[in-house]
């Protein structure tokens, strides 16, 4: 992953915070490089925001330090914050503004000429579909609409980076689609960074996922590298007619067999085994040949590939068992 | 500076964007009046003496209220995360969360010039003590201003920011009054004196604008704004 480009976009080196004795982040490093949407995954408090608050310079790492854009967290943070556009947890605003007066406020602090000021607003108001609310107070808006509003307020400077934390919470399904495009539509030109718990929302959005758990970094890699990590553990199910013992013996005794248990059976002597296997097509393809040589009937044959879903239960699940290996 | 002056306009604004803003206004402009009126036809005497007097002591409430909001309700809302996520420097949203709340404030003692044009029309007074007085005031109001926004940047409750503001502005003026003065000792008796947030303000509002006052009072703004950057910056170590 690092020889593609020469300097990534977002550089975290070695970052470490702790709020008294939780460590909220721990030794986490990664890069970001210009055209990536990077899925920011894990359950809630494993840090991902105070990792976001890291980069936007709104939290000082107790270790390690960071680069964005080429510009460090604590000798520039004025420049960092003004190449990134952040999303923050639930889109806190203002409630008592105008929406426009909102936009038209940001757009100032951020230095937006005065000129380019009502174009950009407007291209906003396009973008982020606030035509509707646009003579109404931030207060009086519904969660949904309050989203857009912070999404608006963080593309209005048009950023070359965009850091959202949990970007889709609290919106209806076809919001959430709304967003999760506009997400992708931009992610074509600019380098983004997405939180979320949910994991449909990176497989949606994502072109590579980092998996974060309890402050540390457990998994990283396109959602197909990550599905492939799990390759011991993929899955063959077999119905098959014989008695169990010999049939068990049988198939453990076949390449790519890691494990074999009986998982139920027919009254009519069929019997159902889960196979463990570090190759699932390979193995499958092992119970069919055995199958045909020696003439038992096969009423059921099929793989369970691990998905992201199972990769990232396994991996966050790990809390009070063992440590993590990737 | 187009931050400040952002964050300027739209702190302005938001003291009207609810009835508060009206509210504060009237309330200090009625009581104002009220104390000045009743002292008027007491001593029966053309002078803004006695409304000059009793300002340090209204300040002491309606400056802490003034300020108490703007950092305090930042952080209990969360938009602090959004205000100092975007390109500005902590003094510069300082200096603008201070300067409208310092507008705001001048609004309300412009509001009480009626007084003064009154006094006038009544009698003849010396117009020297009634500039100075207004200078006295707005510097006073100023030094008052940065302790409470200061005392504002120090929790997310509101109330805990006034009472904190309260509190130190009537530290800071109570020692240089008579009533502490008498029971100093006798070295430091000046120098508590000059520490007096309320003292600079009489020797001003006497007609004279001394150089050392306006200097204690820079000194004092100075010193509370910066400890405000400070405790916005120190947040980040949390
Ligand atoms: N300001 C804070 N003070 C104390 N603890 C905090 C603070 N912010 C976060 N934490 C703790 O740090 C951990 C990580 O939190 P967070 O980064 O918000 O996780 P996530 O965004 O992944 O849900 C949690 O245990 C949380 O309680
Ligand atoms: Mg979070």
């Amino acid at each position: 992953m690092e020889s593609r480009q020469a300097t990534p976009v977002i550089d975290i080196r070695g970052v470490t915070k702790r709020f008294g004795e939780t460590v909220a982040v721990d030794d986490v490093s990664f890069q970001v490089h210009r055209g990536e949407v990077l899925g920011f995954l894990g359950p809630n408090a494993a840090g991902k925001t105070t990792t976001m608050r890291i980069l936007t310079c709104y939290l000082a790492p107790d270790e390690g330090t960071a680069a964005v854009a080429g510009f460090d967290i604590f000798e520039n943070p004025v420049e960092v914050r003004r190449r990134i556009g952040y999303l923050p947890e639930s889109a806190p605003l203002y409630l008592d503004m105008g929406v426009l007066d909102h936009l038209r406020f940001v757009a100032e602090v951020r230095g937006i000429s005065q000129n380019d000021i009502e174009s950009r607003v407007d291209d906003m108001i396009d973008v982020c579909g606030l035509q509707a609310v646009l003579s109404k107070d931030v207060g009086e808006l519904s969660k949904g609409f309050r989203q857009r509003v912070g999404l608006a307020i963080t593309m209005i400077h048009d950023p070359d980076i965009l850091i959202l934390d949990e970007p889709t919470t609290g919106l209806d399904p076809s919001q959430i689609i709304e967003i999760r495009e506009l997400i992708r539509t931009i992610g074509s030109e600019k380098t983004v960074i997405l939180s979320t718990h949910i994991l449909p929302e990176v497989e949606a959005t994502s072109t590579r996922v980092l998996i974060i758990n309890e402050g540390r970094l457990v998994a990283s890699g396109t959602p197909g590298e990550l599905a492939s990590m799990a390759m011991g553990d993929d899955r063959v199910v077999v119905t098959l007619r014989g008695p169990a013992a010999d049939l068990e013996a049988a198939l453990l005794a076949l390449p790519h067999a890691t494990g074999v248990e009986v998982t139920g059976a027919e009254p009519d002597g069929f019997v159902r085994f889960g196979l463990l296997s570090d190759d699932a097509t390979g193995l499958a393809d092992a119970v069919f040949d055995l199958a045909r040589d020696r003439g038992l009937r096969l009423r059921e044959l099929r793989r369970e590939t691990a998905s992201l879903e199972d990769i990232f239960l396994k991996l966050t699940r790990m809390d009070d068992s063992d440590e993590v290996t990737e | 500076m187009s931050a400040t002056a952002s964050i300027f306009r739209k702190e302005f604004k938001s003291y009207f964007s609810s009835p508060s803003g009206f509210v504060f206004l009237t309330a200090f402009l009625v009581l104002s009046a009220w104390l000045f009126f009743r002292v008027f036809f007491l001593i029966g005497q053309a002078s803004l003496r006695p409304f000059f007097s009793i300002m340090p002591w209204l300040y002491l409430f309606f400056v802490p209220a003034a300020a108490m909001r703007m950092w305090a309700e930042e952080r209990k809302l969360g938009t602090d995360e959004m205000l100092l996520t975007l390109p500005v420097r902590e003094a510069e949203a300082v200096a603008g969360k201070f300067l409208a709340a310092l507008s705001f404030l001048a609004l309300a003692i412009a509001l009480t010039l009626p007084l003064p044009i009154a006094v006038s029309a009544l009698g003849d007074p010396d117009p020297g003590p009634i500039v100075g007085g207004y200078v006295g005031l707005l510097l006073m109001g100023a030094a008052y201003l940065a302790i409470a926004l200061f005392a504002s940047s120090l929790t997310e409750n509101q109330i805990v920011a006034f009472i904190v503001g309260i509190t130190i502005s009537f530290a800071l003026f109570i020692i240089g009054e008579d009533i502490v003065l008498i029971a100093a000792p006798k070295w430091a008796a000046p120098v508590l004196r000059y520490l007096g947030l309320g003292q600079h303000f009489a020797s001003i509002a006497r007609g004279v604008i001394d150089s050392r006052d306006i200097v204690y009072y820079f000194s004092v703004i100075g010193f509370f704004l910066y400890l405000n950057v400070r405790v916005i910056e120190s947040r980040k170590w949390r």
